[in-house]
């Protein structure tokens, strides 16, 4: 099965080591991975702040390069989100229809396609706070909602943490109130981002977890920023590092 | 007012020309009936959830109650044959005068389970202002006219005929100031629903 | 007309830390509240389908249904009066109490009339207008307008009610205590409800097929109001109507569950016809509801039945407060209305929004709320309603982000990335990210760099 990679623009780079961990875990599962190394960005960051038309060229770049392959895997909730549901800037082609229909989140890829369940080569004896964030929960279906006080209680991501051994989640308070992050949000609403960043961080740190674990890189680039403003040292680590095999 | 002509006209005209093509009404389903003893204590839970009293033990004398429950109580205005009361709706010269009245004493032709409600219309107020002017009311409640549902109360009849209901759920209150519910806020004190079976009248 | 920055005011709210995270806490109980409410009510989902395709179809028959309700209405003997706009709707209540020489007004809450901007309309025509509503007349008192569509007054703390009691009302500043306060404003207030010539409610739903307004209190002042003077008023907005008291059984059973947490308010009342000795008035409002019906993609916004769930569990709302969004309805049912009345004014309210969808998913009517604000944005961006400062480093992020070259010796060093990763590139970006938060550490090489150096052969050999 060939795959190609994704790898937002944010964690190319800051965090490299996601993009890293992404590739080589899919590779343990039997992946052929191609990397287009034109590849810049999905376009998202330009689109959510209103300005659709200025993510036009980006998108269509986006479409061009990658809309010929039956799997795109990102390690990106967000971007996943955007591609599928809010890719209007680009203009229609087949390319584009392409990738909105094959784009995957990680987490999504590896729990639905792969359907993979285990993975032998982790272990991760630690205490860890896992924050989903909105992108994966409402725009993707990957973990339940409070809201929707009826729905059977269910996460894709901690399913596949539960494959590690020695993973222990913690839980805390408005487990899925939003970050903060928001996209351009938290530089145009900057006050209240860092707001609500530090009260989920607060939330989780009454659980006293050993790291701060999430799907969404960009929400944990949000909240790494509060907790080392704050002197925290706690680690933050994307699920596929520890899917990887990471150590603390 | 000749303006208002106009007005209607191009409020009508602008709806007409905007409105979405038409989507079909649904069929709203009935609420499966739970077992009529759940009823009276599901009625009960409701409304002492809302700070409403309810008393189940049988009160042979109205009057007498009322005074002991009441003890300041000097006007009492009754509008049911259980209770004689001072006065009556009618000795009211003025709907605000319904404000002097200590306590009202009522019957409701119909209590909601789901919500701990009671329905008031005019008919069983005569003068409406007795139900919220007054300081605190009484209102008899029929054990067998409790529904299980808010669905099954707007079947009553009372909701096309009658110029005014109220779907009453314990004393007046208010969540405004800090978010702590205090009661009363402007109307009734309290809330008392005695289930008391209607007299057979002949 | 300059845009309501919401940004700041928010920033300004948050210097309180105290209050705001007073509010927080308060709303986000109300969220919980909601929460077990919905969990009492085993279809609650069918519940929400139901009230969304009931809306739906209502208002895409609507001229049917107001034909029908207005006919209803006046075979119960009630008059019934359309107004297009906000001014023609206060010059209607302002004739209508004129022609009696009513100089005193009691009045339940409503935001149509607030949205109206009637009070001072009527004030400037020396006619003297009291809230009934404890929240909205704590907020007369302090002459600012509502912060909740719900609880009105919900920012202020008890002391800060004690305070304006004190000044207002002669009672003791430093009783804090609710019930106290709720009975010195029930004491001051019977006196005028006893006297008053007129009184005026809103409406919560109109029902077409017997022409009765419904309004829901916890306090009981619509029917103090409506029946106590022998005049009433009630002012609705048009996309209020329901087809039928069947169908209305609907909305109660979501309303207050959603607003408060309890099954049903204190009062839910019809008012049919006008009460023995008084008459009844009902005016009908357009004030741009019959634009927005027309909106394809925003027109489900009139499905609203001001219940505030999206409101309680709005993250960003509950930081900023209701008054930052400088508007009659905030938080995210604000942002999607409030455009259509002003939307220069209102050009950066859907920015005011993380995108997270809670409200869409608590919305008892199904109102698509995070979707609607988003839409939004792109409106703003055809209507050339986008900070210049913002739109320029977007142009600049689009042409680095769709060249491979440029993208690539952007990224090779940290500080020409900052510039133009968008996240970071918007204003100053030290100002903007760095004052509360660490900007993040540059790492040693990108993933592409990495991907070249390590994995090349790789490429080659897929023929990349």
């Amino acid at each position: 099965m060939e795959v190609a990679l994704m790898i937002p623009c944010y964690i190319d780079v800051f965090y490299p080591q996601v993009g890293i961990a992404t590739l080589e875990l899919l590779e343990r599962l039997g992946v052929d991975v191609v990397y287009p190394k034109e590849q810049t960005c999905c376009g998202q960051p330009m689109a959510n702040s209103g300005c659709y038309e200025e993510a036009r060229a980006t998108e269509e770049h986006c479409a061009r390069l990658f809309g010929s392959y039956e799997y795109v895997v990102t390690p990106s909730g967000s971007c996943t989100y955007h591609i599928r549901n809010k890719f209007t800037a680009a203009a229609d082609s087949k390319e584009k229809e392409s990738l909105c229909r094959n784009t995957y989140d990680l987490v999504e890829f590896l729990h639905d396609v792969l359907k993979v369940r285990e993975f032998p080569w982790a272990t991760f004896e630690h205490k860890l706070a896992f924050h989903t964030s909105c992108s994966a929960i409402r725009g993707l279906n990957m973990a339940s909602m409070t809201e929707r006080v009826h729905d059977p209680v269910f996460s894709k991501p901690k399913a596949l943490l539960s494959g590690v051994s020695g993973v222990q989640f913690v839980d805390f308070e408005r487990v899925d109130e939003c970050c903060g992050f928001g996209g351009t949000f938290s530089v145009t609403e900057e006050a209240v981002a860092a707001k609500m960043g530090y009260d989920k961080l607060a939330f989780m740190q009454k659980s006293s977890p050993d790291c701060i674990v999430s799907s969404d890189m960009s929400c944990l680039m949000h909240l790494q920023g509060c907790a080392r403003r704050q002197k925290q040292n706690i680690p933050f680590l994307h699920i596929a590092e520890i899917l990887n095999g990471v150590s603390l | 007012m000749s303006y208002d002509n106009q007005a209607r006209n191009a409020v009508l005209a602008a709806v007409q020309a905007n409105q979405p093509s038409s989507l079909p009404m649904p069929k709203i389903p009935r609420s499966s009936p739970t077992p009529s003893a759940d009823l009276v204590e599901n009625f009960g839970k409701g409304l002492t959830r809302m700070a409403g009293s309810i008393i189940s033990e049988t009160i042979p004398d109205l009057d007498k109650f009322i005074r002991g429950r009441f003890p300041d109580a000097k006007v009492i205005c009754s509008t049911v044959p259980e209770c004689t009361g001072t006065i009556r709706p009618e000795d009211l010269t003025q709907w605000s005068g319904a404000a002097n009245i200590d306590v009202s004493v009522v019957r409701t032709p119909l209590g909601v389970a789901e919500t701990g409600s009671v329905l008031l219309s005019d008919l069983e107020l005569r003068v409406n202002t007795i139900a919220f002017l007054s300081h605190d009311i009484v209102v008899l409640l029929d054990p067998r006219h409790i529904v299980p549902n808010i669905h099954d109360a707007y079947e009553h009849p009372h909701f096309a005929t009658r110029p005014y209901c109220v779907l009453m759920t314990g004393p007046s209150g208010s969540a405004d100031i800090g978010g702590i519910t205090v009661h009363p806020a402007q109307g009734v004190k309290t809330l008392t629903v005695i289930l008391k079976a209607e007299q057979q009248t002949n | 007309m300059r845009a309501v920055d919401q940004a700041k005011n928010a920033e300004a709210f948050l210097e309180d830390n105290v209050r705001e995270e007073r509010l927080d806490k308060l709303l986000w109980g109300m969220r919980l509240r909601r929460d077990d409410a919905a969990r009492q009510v085993p279809e609650w989902e069918e519940l929400r389908n139901l009230a969304s395709e009931i809306k739906e179809h209502t208002l895409s028959n609507l001229s049917h249904y107001l034909i029908e309700f207005e006919a209803k209405a006046t075979a119960n003997g009630v008059h019934v009066h359309w107004a297009r706009d906000a001014h023609e709707h206060n010059q209607i209540v302002h004739d209508l109490l004129a022609e009696q020489n009513i100089s005193a007004l009691v009045k339940a809450k409503s935001m149509l009339t607030e949205e109206c901007e009637l009070r001072p309309f009527l004030e400037t025509r020396n006619i003297k207008v009291y809230e009934t509503d404890l929240g909205e007349r704590i907020q007369q008192l302090d002459d600012q307008p509502p912060g909740h569509i719900v609880v009105p007054s919900i920012h202020k703390t008890q002391k800060d009610v004690a305070n304006l009691f004190a000044k207002n009302y002669g009672s003791d500043p430093n009783n804090e205590d609710p019930a106290y306060l709720a009975g010195v404003m029930r004491e001051n207030t019977r006196q005028h409800i006893l006297e008053a010539h007129a009184g005026m409610t809103g409406g919560n739903f109109l029902v077409a097929e017997t022409g009765a307004v419904v309004v829901a209190t916890n306090e009981g002042n619509a029917e103090l109001s409506a029946h106590t003077p022998q005049l009433h008023i009630v002012s609705v907005g048009i996309e209020k109507l329901v087809p039928t008291t069947e169908s209305l059984a609907v909305f109660v059973r979501l309303l207050t569950r959603s607003a408060t947490g309890e099954a049903i308010t204190q009062y839910t009342s019809t008012f049919r016809a006008a009460r023995k000795g008084s008459v009844m008035h009902i005016i009908l409002v357009d004030n741009g509801r019959s634009y927005r019906l027309g909106l394809e993609r925003f027109w489900h916004s009139l499905k609203c039945i001001r219940c505030s769930a999206c409101i309680n569990t709005c993250p960003v709302y509950r930081r900023s407060g209701g008054l930052s969004y400088g508007s009659t309805y905030m938080g995210p049912i604000g942002i999607i209305m409030m455009p259509t009345f002003n939307v220069r004014k209102f050009s950066e309210l859907p920015f005011a929004s993380t995108l997270n969808g809670s409200c869409t998913n608590v919305c008892p009517v199904k109102i698509d709320i995070h979707e609607q604000i988003y839409g939004w944005r792109e409106v703003m961006e055809e209507k050339g309603q986008i900070q210049v400062v913002k739109k320029q480093a977007m142009k600049v992020a689009d042409k680095v982000l769709s060249s491979p070259t440029l993208y690539q010796i952007a990224t090779a060093s940290v500080s020409t990335a900052l510039d133009v990763l968008p996240h970071f590139a918007i204003y100053n970006r030290l100002n903007a990210w760095g004052k509360h938060r660490d900007v993040p550490e540059a790492a040693s090489e990108t993933f592409h760099e990495w991907y070249k150096n390590h994995r090349l052969k790789a490429n080659e050999v897929l023929g990349l």
